[in-house]
């Protein structure tokens, strides 16, 4: 890609998600589809983040609320269960946790430098108040 | 859904708003979103009401905005279907943005601009100020002197414009009120023919081929725009002059009328020569043959194709000529006009003796006489005669108050 010369691309600022042609690519999740190395799905934008959420799935009822909302796609979600993070394009926004009902929530916002383990066993207690 | 023909006298009386209207009927433009403004309405109320009456078999969108109509048309190009609209003025200008968008992602639109002055003063009357707006905005650009070249070249513009080799957007300019609003007898074309002349739309890298995604409006950065930039300057310099020649062709065969990317009248022998665009060009063709009469060899020259600009056309009309004045109708602000300077730029490096001086003329619809082109020939054939040019390079005709002249 480095050397493409001006006559070599395709005409348009258009990418193709796909080398050729694809079949029943709503059947299939992420992970098996065969991206072109165009797509930014294949891209890691983790820098971007300077927060990060942190998933703690003792608490998760999977009510799938962060993967309705997540605007990058980075809630990972299978047969409605709550998975994980899809850290390489998650941005940090923090959405997930605003929208999380759970008491205490299932996922929280640390600096990006936070180990998760220590979290995750710091985790606050439910909060009898509200 | 099958959609009803319509039946056309062979010469009908069209004003230049409603022959493009019949054009973009007789294309079956799948997608029109558009806003209206004065004086080009009409065109894309036109096609509003043939599609309501069966005529079209299309969608309509209205928009909140010339902005939105423009960024409507690119979604539906890119979509894959055949696409066009309408603006003037201020308008256009809202549109420019979205211009320069479409003409990098390389999608075919046929855009008429119903030319009418920019604000301020608010002015609903024709110049040129929104067509030398967009000169730079990479779109292909058509200028059509009446309403039987508002129609033709509507058919042309989609031709070219959605080659395959081509799939840049084009824009049929015709001034507005004296061509939009003006009826004169138009030669028709059938229904079939019209379309037969267009062609099937052929879809390309579209959006609704799920088979192969493709996401358009990519970004770069200073690492693929230059690149990106370079192949459509490219692609218009190369291969859409080629095309246009082969469209206007293709056209003489079906019609026997003949379009030129330089439009000469009178010219074989011509020791003076007005060059302008839009209505003016019929003006000028009767005024020069009255000056031929005088004693006077004038001419007259007419751009059809702004861009790309027919350089070599322009130096090869020109360059026997003694003194050509170069008419533009867009306030220059500060420069000599747009005309003057593509003119010089095309006979700076050749043999030609051309003596050239620049004329500032009807702004906000401000009217062009044949007495005005009387003075100007004959100031030409003086220059012609002094073997320079006697007067200042860059004038205004038809102002009050003091002479303004400069450069």
């Amino acid at each position: 890609m480095a050397n493409t010369g001006w006559d070599e691309f395709e005409i348009g600022a258009m990418l193709r998600s796909f080398d050729g042609k694809i079949d029943d690519i709503a059947g299939t999740l992420q992970e098996d589809r065969a991206y072109s190395p165009n797509n930014s799905f294949v891209a890691s934008v983790a820098d971007w983040r300077i927060e990060k959420p942190v998933f703690n799935k003792d608490f998760c009822i999977d009510c799938q609320f962060c993967w309705i909302y997540c605007p990058d796609i980075s809630i990972i979600s299978r047969d409605k269960k709550m998975i994980g993070i899809d850290m390489d394009h998650c941005k940090g926004c923090g959405i997930c946790v605003e929208v999380c009902p759970t008491n205490p929530k299932s996922l929280l916002m640390f600096p990006e430098q936070a180990d998760e383990e220590t979290e995750l066993a710091n985790w606050p207690a439910k909060d009898e108040e509200n | 859904m099958a959609f009803d023909k319509m039946e056309l006298r062979d010469i009908e009386v069209w004003d230049g708003n409603f022959a493009a209207a019949q054009a973009l009927r007789q294309a079956q433009v799948d997608v029109v979103a558009a806003y209206p403004i004065t004086p080009s309405t009409p065109i894309v109320e036109g096609y509003a009401k043939f599609k309501s009456d069966n005529y079209v078999e299309g969608e309509f969108v209205m928009v909140e905005s010339e902005h939105a109509a423009m960024s409507g048309c690119i979604g539906a190009a890119a979509a894959g279907g055949r696409v066009a609209t309408a603006t003037s003025s201020q308008g256009f200008a809202l549109m420019v943005e979205t211009l320069y968008q479409a003409a990098g992602m390389r999608l075919p639109i046929v855009l008429n601009v119903v030319n009418r002055a920019l604000a301020a003063p608010l002015n609903v009357n024709g110049d040129h100020s929104d067509m030398y707006l967009g000169r730079d905005s990479g779109w292909i650009q058509f200028d059509a002197y009446c309403p039987q070249e508002a129609y033709d070249l509507n058919f042309i513009a989609f031709k070219v414009s959605e080659d395959h080799d081509v799939r840049i957007p084009a824009v049929v300019n015709q001034d507005g009120f004296m061509t939009s609003h003006t009826a004169q007898g138009v030669h028709t074309l059938t229904d079939d023919d019209a379309y037969g002349f267009v062609g099937t739309y052929k879809p390309m890298n579209d959006m609704l081929d799920f088979e192969h995604p493709v996401t358009h409006g990519v970004q770069t950065e200073e690492d693929w725009h230059f690149e990106h930039k370079a192949r459509q300057h490219n692609d218009m310099m190369t291969i859409v002059p080629g095309k246009i020649e082969e469209a206007f062709a293709a056209f003489e065969k079906l019609t026997g009328r003949k379009y030129n990317k330089v439009e000469c009248y009178d010219m074989d022998d011509a020791d003076v020569a007005v060059v302008c665009m839009g209505t003016s060009v019929e003006t000028a063709r009767e005024v020069a043959k009255e000056m031929r009469e005088e004693g006077i060899k004038a001419g007259v020259v007419g751009i059809r194709v702004l861009r790309p600009f027919p350089f070599f056309e322009i130096a090869k009309a020109l360059k026997d000529v003694k003194a050509v004045a170069a008419l533009d109708r867009s306030a220059p602000g500060g420069a000599a006009g747009m005309l003057f300077n593509e003119i010089a730029g095309s006979l700076f490096n050749t043999d030609s003796k051309m003596l050239l001086s620049g004329y500032i003329y009807g702004l906000g619809g401000r009217d062009l006489t044949k007495a005005h082109l009387v003075d100007l020939y004959k100031e030409l054939q003086a220059n012609a005669d002094a073997g320079k040019v006697l007067t200042k390079q860059q004038q205004f005709i038809g102002v009050r108050g003091p002479k303004l002249a400069y450069l």
